[in-house]
């Protein structure tokens, strides 16, 4: 089960015309398959293939290489905390380990109730906030163990709201068909209009 | 010493991510005088304003722009937003919180060097960032800001958001190309590989952090000369730094770049504030976490790039880790090194196999069982990721990742070694006869 939806098919078309090669799609359509099922299915990155023209191997082979691709069910909430410099000097690792206590998981693994997942990750780009969190990439800053504990009793009770896993922006960029410069279709050789000729120094 | 604000300029209005606040706070200024002027008047306005860039290496953004070859088309723009340097915090503040900013500068960077599409590529972690850029290129789209013919003249361009999926490696400019043609996210060798030269689909291709994007349009609305007259000699303008650690008051600030010392941004009551809880500077990475560590004795070095380069480290990605007394240098140091053992893509093996013993090493070190050889065997692992540990490091490597992982292991060994001795000396490495327990 689990190729791309109707719907996100016609996203995945939308993505596709925007690269000059189709290949460029494979992060951005893998992603979009991430956000249909909560995790990367074998059948989505087979429909990945035919839709960018190459072999699934090379999909797999893109995607295994990225941290955020999971091939494997999640859980609804990853807690990724920040075990980078800055959070390692304010006890990230303290955090971690009541995190692994509490929800009574190590790193990598789901709960018993298939929710809430965590894992020590690098640095997530909050240094002055540290120690900091995400859940499903979303920011928990100066998080102390009480917060934490706060966070996942809200998660469970469902008080804290965040998208599930595999939605990142709830916006998209929509580029408008007469709005779209089209350069990706440039004839070759063929300077922009704005472009003097003939060319200076460059 | 309040100096003006550059690319911070807006962080105090909160609704600078909307076009219209933007708009009435002069955005697109730059923009509009930069088509009032040809190609090349733009370019010379970046060169005369001496530029560096923003995101590690500090090369001038305008000698770059300089390396395309005359008459190949189609010519790209990437733009670097897979911020991931740890302790780097800039460009996910300059995304969300004045996100047009980057995208007129990169329009303004597309019409000077003849660039016919911009790829804005943002790391994947970072969801919120994402969101403030597709809204912002939404309603720029709209407003006829970016797209075809823009502002009623004939440049056109595209702006493509391009999500990251999490790969520290895909910072590196060749990699960064790799990845958003849709592979694994290795660096390519260099020659022939130079992106200006051979880029993007093989095409003339401009590779620009975040940051250095957010500066051109002040620099084309107030003059590159304007800019210039900012920073010391060999460092112009302003620059962004995020100090963090054991400080008072960890932030983003942007200072006069060349002229402010480490003193002054670590110490100083209108920045950092000083260390928490009255403790002892220990030391602190002065430019993200491939940077050598500076000390006490650095701390009135100025934050400019030749002479922070003359001392033994680099200012980086402008990332301050400060340090205090209380800190295990053995475990800050396995921190870094786990880092880059992670993220190795794999590609050439001294980094692949080398970064990840130095883990090891200083792994089993942490956990007491280290062995009184393992300090010299961590320099013997270094040697041959980068012969002779100098600074800047020589690399057996096609990117500098994996020299970057020598330089805490250095720093710590030479400063601190007392206290990697006494993780051994005091280790439980008994050796319990068959039986006996």
């Amino acid at each position: 089960m689990s190729r791309l939806s109707e719907a996100n098919l016609r996203i995945a078309h939308d993505i596709l015309s925007r690269y000059p090669k189709k290949k460029s799609a494979t992060i951005p359509l893998l992603h979009l398959a991430q956000e249909q099922d909560g995790y990367v299915t074998d059948d989505a990155m087979e429909h990945i293939a035919e839709l960018v023209e190459v072999t699934p191997a090379e999909v797999l082979g893109t995607c295994s290489f990225y941290e955020m691709f999971k091939r494997a069910p999640v859980g609804d909430y990853r807690i990724n905390i920040c075990h980078g410099i800055a959070c390692h000097l304010l006890g990230a690792d303290d955090l971690i380990h009541h995190a692994e206590e509490t929800l009574g998981v190590r790193q990598g693994t789901v709960t018993d109730d298939g929710k809430i997942s965590i894992e020590g990750v690098e640095c997530i780009a909050a240094c002055t906030e540290a120690p900091c969190l995400q859940v499903n990439y979303r920011y928990m800053n100066n998080v102390s163990n009480e917060g934490f504990d706060v966070l996942v009793k809200g998660l469970r009770d469902g008080t804290v709201s965040v998208p599930k896993h595999g939605t990142l922006a709830l916006t998209r960029q929509q580029i408008p068909e007469d709005k779209a410069a089209g350069n990706a279709w440039v004839e070759p050789d063929d300077a922009p209009a704005w472009w003097p000729e003939p060319e200076g120094d460059a | 010493m309040a100096v003006e604000k550059i690319v911070t300029r807006r962080f105090d209005n909160l609704k600078a991510h909307e076009l219209d606040e933007y708009v009435a706070t002069g955005g697109y200024e730059g923009l509009r005088r930069a088509l009032s002027m040809s190609p090349s008047e733009v370019h010379d306005e970046v060169r005369t304003a001496s530029l560096l860039g923003r995101g590690g290496a500090g090369f001038p953004a305008g000698v770059k722009w300089g390396f395309c070859p005359p008459n190949v088309w189609p010519r790209y723009l990437v733009v670097n937003g897979d911020e991931s340097e740890p302790g780097t915090y800039k460009d996910r503040q300059l995304l969300e919180r004045d996100p047009h900013q980057v995208i007129e500068g990169c329009l303004i960077t597309c019409y000077a060097v003849g660039l016919t599409q911009c790829f804005l590529y943002v790391r994947g972690e970072m969801a919120h960032a994402q969101e403030r850029i597709a809204k912002a290129l939404n309603e720029a789209y709209a407003a006829g800001y970016v797209g075809k013919n823009i502002l009623g003249s004939d440049f056109s361009v595209d702006v493509v958001l391009h999500w990251g999926a999490g790969a520290y490696i895909v910072g590196e400019e060749t990699a960064l190309i790799e990845s958003l043609e849709g592979n694994r996210g290795m660096p390519r060798l260099k020659p022939p590989f130079f992106p200006a030269a051979v880029g993007l689909y093989g095409q003339p291709t401009i590779v620009n952090n975040v940051e250095t994007m957010a500066n051109i349009p002040w620099i084309v609305e107030r003059g590159g000369d304007a800019f210039a007259a900012m920073g010391a000699e060999n460092s112009k303008g302003t620059r962004v730094f995020a100090v963090s650690g054991h400080v008072n008051n960890p932030g983003v600030y942007e200072v006069e770049f060349g002229t402010t010392t480490f003193r002054d941004i670590i110490m100083g009551d209108e920045y950092a504030g000083g260390m928490r809880d009255g403790k002892a500077l220990k030391g602190f990475v002065p430019g993200g976490a491939s940077a050598p560590w500076f000390f006490e004795e650095h701390l009135d070095l100025p934050l400019e790039k030749v002479a922070v380069d003359q001392a033994g480290s680099m200012l980086g990605s402008g990332a301050i880790v400060v340090m205090d007394e209380d800190t295990d240098m053995v475990k800050a140091c396995h921190n870094l090194v786990r880092f880059f053992a992670r993220e190795s893509c794999g590609k050439c093996t001294p980094c692949r196999e080398g970064t990840t013993w130095l883990e090891r090493i200083l792994s089993r070190i942490i956990a007491g069982q280290g062995r009184p050889s393992d300090l010299s065997l961590l320099m013997e692992v270094s040697e041959n990721i980068s012969p002779g540990i100098a600074w800047p490091p020589r690399q057996t490597t096609i990117c500098p990742l994996g020299p970057s992982a020598v330089s805490p292991i250095a720093s710590a060994l030479e400063r601190f070694r007392n206290e990697f001795e006494d993780y051994i000396t005091l280790s439980d490495r008994r050796v319990i006869p068959v039986g006996a327990a």
